[in-house]
């Protein structure tokens, strides 16, 4: 293996020479076996050598064994069909030809049984190679099948060795991203992935069952992990990479059709997403989901269940969940009641803060962009965001105000919120109710946007100057808000900062103590010590 | 065929003979060009034309160009005129005679004539050579010019008018001696003896004009070497001395004159007018930097470019509003404290310079400022320079500058007075050690070894020092040195903060000198804020995108934001310095989560800093709102049914949410007010729960006191209900004013009434007012009438294509008739070469003819007279 010389290659002298002897030894003794059957006892040897306490014997007796029994394999020398006890082999009336298959079958699953052991080693090397032989032995396997295949529509393919080796990557106790991202080479194979899919489904039903629905972050994490790195193929053409080449109706099989590649994945992500998630895995579930997860469903509409529970959660988890049912509403006629309701009362402070704040605003501004919306809820969103906005720091300011004008544009009879002339020259109480959950009752309507007008006394002149456009009646072209949507405080500091000015003011009020001036704020509060 | 020309030519000859005015009266000289229309005012050049005389002038013209060059047709010899200047039509024609003589002159004198004083002679005027006189570089006589002045001697007018008189003279009293004595003499004698007389004399002059030349080389030789003895003294004296001594009314009326120039200088001041200057200074600065906080400066230089019209309403507008502003501004408290300071800047209007040499005359006595005496003496000695230069004028600047100088002195002896007492101690120490030079130091390493080990007060000294002796004007580089040394000198500062414990009283020292750095270099010192300001929000930048979120800023940078706020203008609108910062505190308060006491002290330091940014031009900053709210959240006992919202990095409830509620509440009973250090933004270890609790009480404090001042500075904004209705539904509900101890209580109480006692009523918005738009003036387009026969084409370009186009056109015909007309002479003139060829052989012809019919006949005469 590849990886494994070159560590040779890079660790001390000795070592290696001792190594390379041991490597050259096994060898050996491989070619010894594969030249002639009288060495067969040599086998032993060499599953020795994978009980090693040494990390680098381990990793070359993976080697030599994976060489060994993929060259034995090839050339058909293993038993096939129902293997018979070793005893019994002796005794039965085998040929001498057959007791050294049966022998040899028997050293083989010894092998797979160890190598599987090593999957959960604790030296990643090993767990690397291990993985890589499997894997080798299931394609040769494949290729060759050890059972007897006299029914016809069985297609070859090791999935017990799948099925296995996915247990063991799906880890209760220890968290395998690693070697599950090295796995996802072999995803990229067709219908590796199509059987990995339905392993994992099964995989996840039994030990969720077993668990009895509770949160095993661990497992969950590794299962997460392996089903976001299968990567589905858009088009049934794309389907031409296999690890097993079928000789008979290829295309009758499963694997080769996209539509159960999508049934597969369907069926994965569901069983997955039955079960109770901890909320960091709900997060990062939601993060792909629009677009890594609902385009290769053949049945995106089942998503419902699990996205409308998350918008029910609130905070982050419904911000994020919004995306998808954004696609579930717009692509596939998805009827949400109550859903701007629900949208208006996401509108809390922390929206300004978090991380999703670009995505939200985004998706916002998509939602809000129907000119069929009453105008009382268009109303109520500018107002709540107004109201909001008074705890904003600048990067949002500089989102909300000009998505606020926005709305203003896109339903010109809002503009009673700017502009609202009367007769006699009466003064208010702001009628708009913050608490009020119902965008009918909050009377934003009756109200004014006198916190854009507070904010005109903004300390940032971005946005103080992006406040000050309400004194006039609005442009017609509406802000492009994409643009504003990422900035960061930095780059606003950037922008202060490369502005060339000829002579730059300077305070004249002369300095003579540290803590002076400004109203004398630190001086009374805080001393030099 | 041949006839037309003769005839004509006959014309030219008799019309030669003519006058033009006898030709202008000859009616058949004048073609009278007719005009159809009589338009009054217009003069017609061409009414009238003599063909004649322009024919017989185009003739003419042709005979010297064409008709020669014809002739010299296929002739390669010519006839070149080598004489000078003959070609060159720039000189004018005396010139060239003049030039051509005296070449000619040079050439013969050159030659042969070395020795021939007789041919020597030159053109003279009364003894003197015209060339001579040409050149006008008789500097000796100039000289006696004015000195002969009001001599009005029969001599001199002789001189200057009699023209040859004098000579004419002399050869006539000469005439009449000779007359007198030796009539017999012959006239070739007399000639000579004239000749002799007149070498004589002019040998003479010679001589005296080169001794005279000589004694002014070596008056001048010997003025030059005294020169330098008697600097201060004028030439103006020794030429007294020379003349003839003045009246002494004469004397007086230019003295008086002198006096009289004297410019008055400005009077002494009073304290009280000194006070007022710098207060209306101060004023003028305050209105300075009130505009710029409004922002309008860009929009207001604007309007100044596309002002419309007197109309436009929209300048004077702006400028009442800023005017009132500022009035109020200055009846506000404000001025109050400007008052107080413009007492202790008196000294600073008089310069940087001048300020801190007052204030090190202060601290040392004059035998130790050597460095500053030589630096007044190179001054002095440049003075003198310039006096050489000057003439007249010196007295007077000697005493203006004399005056200034003495103003400086009271000045000086102010601050002296002032700063008498309160530099005593320092003045004792700093003779006891202190070098009084220092170079400025090349690096920041340089720097930290001589402020080594020094006091507070000597660091300062020092560094006021080094500013001085490095002041840019006395080298060319220290401008340079000087703006790397403030460079060093923040990091000093940053190296000083990051000490444990901080040696903050050495920044306090600092302070002032950076603060005059930073007048001296606004440049560099904005540069080396800004980079500090980019570090470090780039670093809180790289923190939040790694982790999520940040730790708060150090005290280093608190200290940093502190001088930003001191050496850059808080209140602009946009500042490249101070913008940055402001921002820089608002992430802070809003990405860094609190997590211990000694969080919540930086929080509270950044929430001051912000108070302090905001102070004068009370802007809004919602981060600092948030911040105070979740601070006192942190000493809320009960989490449960808050009634309000905390807004991030605070959460509502869990881990590090009651950071601020007491261990033991009866701690508060002996706890009093105090101020909080600032190292314990970075380590602060409390060991006690008592300390602790006094701790947190103070922090508590603050954040009432901070909450007070912002409900003060935002009282008027539009939302201010809605902004500080979470902190009162807090301070009302959650923490009520029972379980504060007694100084707060009434802190909570004065916040609680500020906040109800806000208008709750706002009147809806409008949008502004229109201002009425005025009605566009245009420039009137005024379309030149051209009263013109062709008046084609619109524009001037048309017009004057069309003119140009016309005037090819006629210049074209017109050089086509030349051209026949040339052609047709000079056929003429070949036909006349042709007829008088046949002409003259036909009249040789005949000639032969005859004498062949001669000898024919003489021949046939003597055959018949044989005969006979």
């Amino acid at each position: 293996m590849a990886p494994a010389k070159r560590r040779n290659v890079s660790s001390a002298k000795a070592a290696k020479q001792r190594i390379k002897t041991a490597k050259i030894d096994l060898n050996d003794r491989v070619e010894l076996i594969l030249q002639s059957r009288k060495h067969a006892n040599d086998v032993f040897d060499v599953l020795e050598g994978l009980q090693s306490e040494q990390e680098k014997d381990v990793v070359n007796a993976i080697d030599a064994s994976s060489k060994l029994f993929c060259t034995l394999v090839e050339r058909t020398e293993l038993f096939r069909g129902k293997l018979p006890e070793e005893e019994e082999a002796l005794k039965g009336g085998y040929s001498a030809e057959e007791k050294y298959s049966i022998f040899m079958r028997h050293r083989y699953h010894s092998c797979v049984e160890m190598l599987l052991e090593h999957l959960s080693s604790e030296a990643y090397g090993v767990r690397e190679s291990a993985l890589c032989s499997l894997m080798k032995f299931a394609a040769a396997v494949g290729q060759h099948p050890l059972e007897d295949l006299d029914w016809s529509e069985h297609y070859s393919f090791p999935r017990e060795l799948i099925q296995t080796v996915v247990d063991r990557l799906l880890c209760k106790t220890t968290d395998n991203s690693l070697l599950i991202s090295r796995f996802q080479e072999f995803l990229e194979l067709e219908d590796v992935r199509y059987y990995v899919m339905s392993s994992v489904r099964a995989s996840v039903a039994t030990v969720m069952e077993k668990n009895k629905g509770a949160e095993m972050s661990l497992y969950q994490n590794n299962v997460f992990s392996l089903m976001s790195n299968i990567s589905m193929p858009s088009k049934e053409s794309d389907l031409s990479n296999f690890m097993v080449k079928q000789a008979a109706k290829h295309e009758d099989w499963k694997a080769a059709k996209l539509h159960e590649h999508k049934r597969a994945f369907e069926r994965m992500w569901l069983g997955f997403l039955k079960y109770k998630l901890p909320s960091k895995m709900y997060k990062s579930v939601l993060v792909v989901l629009h677009d890594s997860i609902l385009p290769h469903m053949s049945q995106p509409t089942l998503m419902i269940d699990f996205l409308t529970a998350a918008y029910e959660i609130g905070g982050a988890v419904s911000l994020l969940a919004l995306n998808g049912l954004f696609i579930l509403i717009h692509q596939h006629n998805l009827d949400y009641p109550d859903f701007y309701k629900k949208l208006y009362n996401l509108l809390e402070p922390s929206i300004f803060h978090v991380k999703y704040r670009a995505r939200f605003f985004h998706l916002a501004d998509i939602f809000l962009s129907s000119s069929h919306l009453p105008v009382y809820l268009v109303a109520a969103f500018a107002k709540r965001l107004a109201r909001l906005a008074l705890t904003a720091p600048p990067t949002a300011l500089l989102i909300v105000l000009p998505f606020i004008y926005n709305l203003i544009r896109r339903h010109p009879s809002c503009r009673v919120l700017i502009h609202k002339p009367s007769t006699e020259d009466e003064s208010l109480e702001d009628p708009y109710v913050m608490d009020e959950e119902d965008p009918a009752q909050c009377h934003a309507l009756d109200s004014s946007l006198w916190e854009i007008m507070t904010l005109q006394k903004h300390y940032h002149p971005d946005v103080a100057k992006a406040a000050m456009l309400i004194r006039r009646p609005l442009s017609v072209q509406e802000d492009d808000i994409g643009e504003v949507l990422e900035t960061t405080t930095y780059e606003l500091m950037e922008r202060d900062l490369k502005i060339q000015t000829k002579n730059i003011p300077l305070e004249f009020e002369t300095a003579v103590q540290l803590l002076q001036g400004g109203g004398d704020a630190l001086g009374q509060n805080f001393c030099l010590e | 065929m041949g006839k037309a020309p003769a005839k004509r030519s006959l014309a030219d000859k008799v019309r030669k003979t003519k006058t033009s005015t006898q030709i202008k009266n000859n009616p058949f000289e004048v073609k009278i060009n007719r005009k159809k229309f009589e338009v009054l005012g217009r003069k017609a050049k061409h009414d009238v034309g003599l063909p004649g005389v322009s024919r017989s002038k185009a003739n003419k013209k042709r005979k010297e160009t064409l008709l020669k060059e014809y002739k010299q047709k296929n002739k390669s010899s010519k006839f070149i005129d080598r004489r000078f200047g003959e070609y060159d039509t720039k000189m004018a024609p005396e010139d060239k005679i003049l030039q051509r003589f005296t070449m000619e002159r040079q050439r013969v004198h050159d030659k042969k004539d070395v020795y021939n004083l007789n041919e020597e002679e030159e053109l003279t005027h009364y003894g003197q050579s015209l060339a001579e006189m040409e050149k006008f570089n008789d500097a000796v006589n100039s000289d006696d010019e004015s000195e002969e002045k009001g001599l009005l001697s029969a001599e001199l007018t002789a001189t200057h008018f009699g023209g040859g008189g004098g000579l004419l003279r002399k050869k006539a009293s000469g005439e009449q001696e000779e007359d007198g004595n030796q009539r017999a003499k012959s006239r070739q004698e007399l000639i000579e003896e004239l000749i002799q007389k007149s070498k004589q004399e002019k040998r003479d002059r010679q001589v005296q004009r080169e001794e005279a030349q000589e004694l002014t080389e070596k008056l001048d030789q010997d003025w030059k070497n005294i020169q330098t003895l008697m600097v201060k003294k004028t030439p103006k004296a020794d030429k007294q001395e020379d003349k003839p001594k003045l009246d002494e009314y004469d004397m007086m009326v230019r003295e008086l004159g002198f006096e009289m120039k004297a410019q008055p200088s400005e009077k002494m001041k009073t304290p009280e007018e000194l006070a007022r200057v710098e207060r209306e200074k101060l004023q003028k600065l305050e209105a300075d930097r009130l505009r710029r906080m409004m922002g309008d400066e860009a929009e207001h230089s604007a309007h100044a470019q596309i002002h419309i019209s007197a109309d436009d309403l929209n300048d004077g507008f702006i400028l009442n509003k800023n005017d009132k502003k500022t009035v109020s501004y200055q009846d506000g408290k404000w001025n109050i404290g400007e008052e107080s300071e413009g007492v202790k800047d008196e000294q600073g209007d008089v310069g940087e310079e001048e300020n801190l040499e007052a204030e090190e005359d202060g601290e040392e006595d004059e035998q130790e400022g050597d460095d500053e005496e030589d630096h007044d003496d190179d001054e002095g000695d440049e003075d003198d320079d310039e006096d050489d230069g000057h003439s007249d004028l010196d007295s007077e600047q000697e005493s203006e500058d004399d005056e200034r100088k003495q103003e400086d002195k009271a000045s000086d002896g102010n601050s002296k007075s002032l700063s008498a007492e309160e530099m005593k101690a320092q003045q004792d120490a700093a003779k006891a050690e202190l070098p009084y030079t220092f170079t400025a130091p090349e690096s920041f390493n340089d720097l930290k070894d001589v402020l080594h080990g020094h006091t507070p007060d000597n660091q300062r000294l020092i560094v006021a020092r080094i500013q001085k002796c490095n002041h840019p004007s006395l080298a060319t580089g220290n401008k340079l040195k000087l703006q790397n040394f403030f460079g060093f000198l923040l990091e000093y500062v940053e190296e000083l903060a990051t000490r444990n414990p901080p040696e903050l009283t050495v920044i306090d020292k600092l302070i002032p000198e950076l603060y005059a750095l930073c007048q001296m270099f606004p440049d560099a010192a904005c540069r080396s804020m800004q980079n500090i300001l980019r570090d470090a929000g780039h670093s809180m930048e790289e923190a939040l995108e790694v982790k999520g979120h940040a730790s708060f800023p150090d005290l280093v940078m608190l200290i940093y934001l502190k001088v930003t706020a001191l050496l850059f203008p808080t209140s602009d609108f946009r500042h490249p310095v101070t913008s940055p910062a402001m921002l820089y505190i608002s992430q802070a308060l809003t990405k860094c989560p609190v997590r211990s006491l000694k969080d919540v002290t930086s929080g509270l330091v950044l929430c001051c800093l912000a108070v302090e940014y905001v102070a004068l031009s009370k802007r809004f900053v919602p981060e600092l709102v948030n911040f105070l709210l979740g601070a006192l959240h942190l000493a809320v006992r009960d989490k449960a049914s808050l009634g309000y919202s905390v807004v991030p990095p605070f959460r509502p409830s869990g881990k590090c949410s009651s950071l601020l509620v007491l261990s033991n509440s009866e701690s508060y009973k002996d706890w009093s007010k105090k101020k909080l250090p600032l190292s314990a933004t970075q380590n602060l270890d409390l060991k006690t729960d008592l300390d602790r609790d006094s701790h947190r009480l103070t922090c508590l404090a603050t954040g009432l006191d901070l909450v007070k001042r912002c409900c003060l500075l935002y009282r008027d904004l539009a939302s201010f209900k809605h902004i500080f209705q979470p902190i009162g539904t807090l301070l009302s509900k959650h923490l009520p004013a029972q379980a504060l101890p007694e100084p707060l209580q009434e802190l909570h109480r004065q916040i609680l009434e500020t906040i109800s006692a806000a208008p709750v009523t706002r009147s809806p918005l409008v949008f502004e007012k229109k201002k009425p738009i005025p009605l566009r003036l245009f420039k009137p387009k005024i379309v030149e009438v051209v009263d013109d026969r062709r008046k084609r084409g619109n524009t001037r370009e048309e017009r004057e294509n069309e003119r140009l186009k016309h005037k090819y056109k006629k210049e074209f015909k017109g050089a086509l008739r030349e051209i026949r007309k040339d052609s047709r002479f000079l056929a003429a003139e070949k036909l006349n070469e042709v007829m008088s060829r046949d002409a003259e052989r036909k009249r040789k012809v005949k000639e032969l003819l005859g004498s062949l019919a001669n000898q024919e006949g003489e021949w046939k005469a003597l055959k018949r007279r044989k005969k006979k």
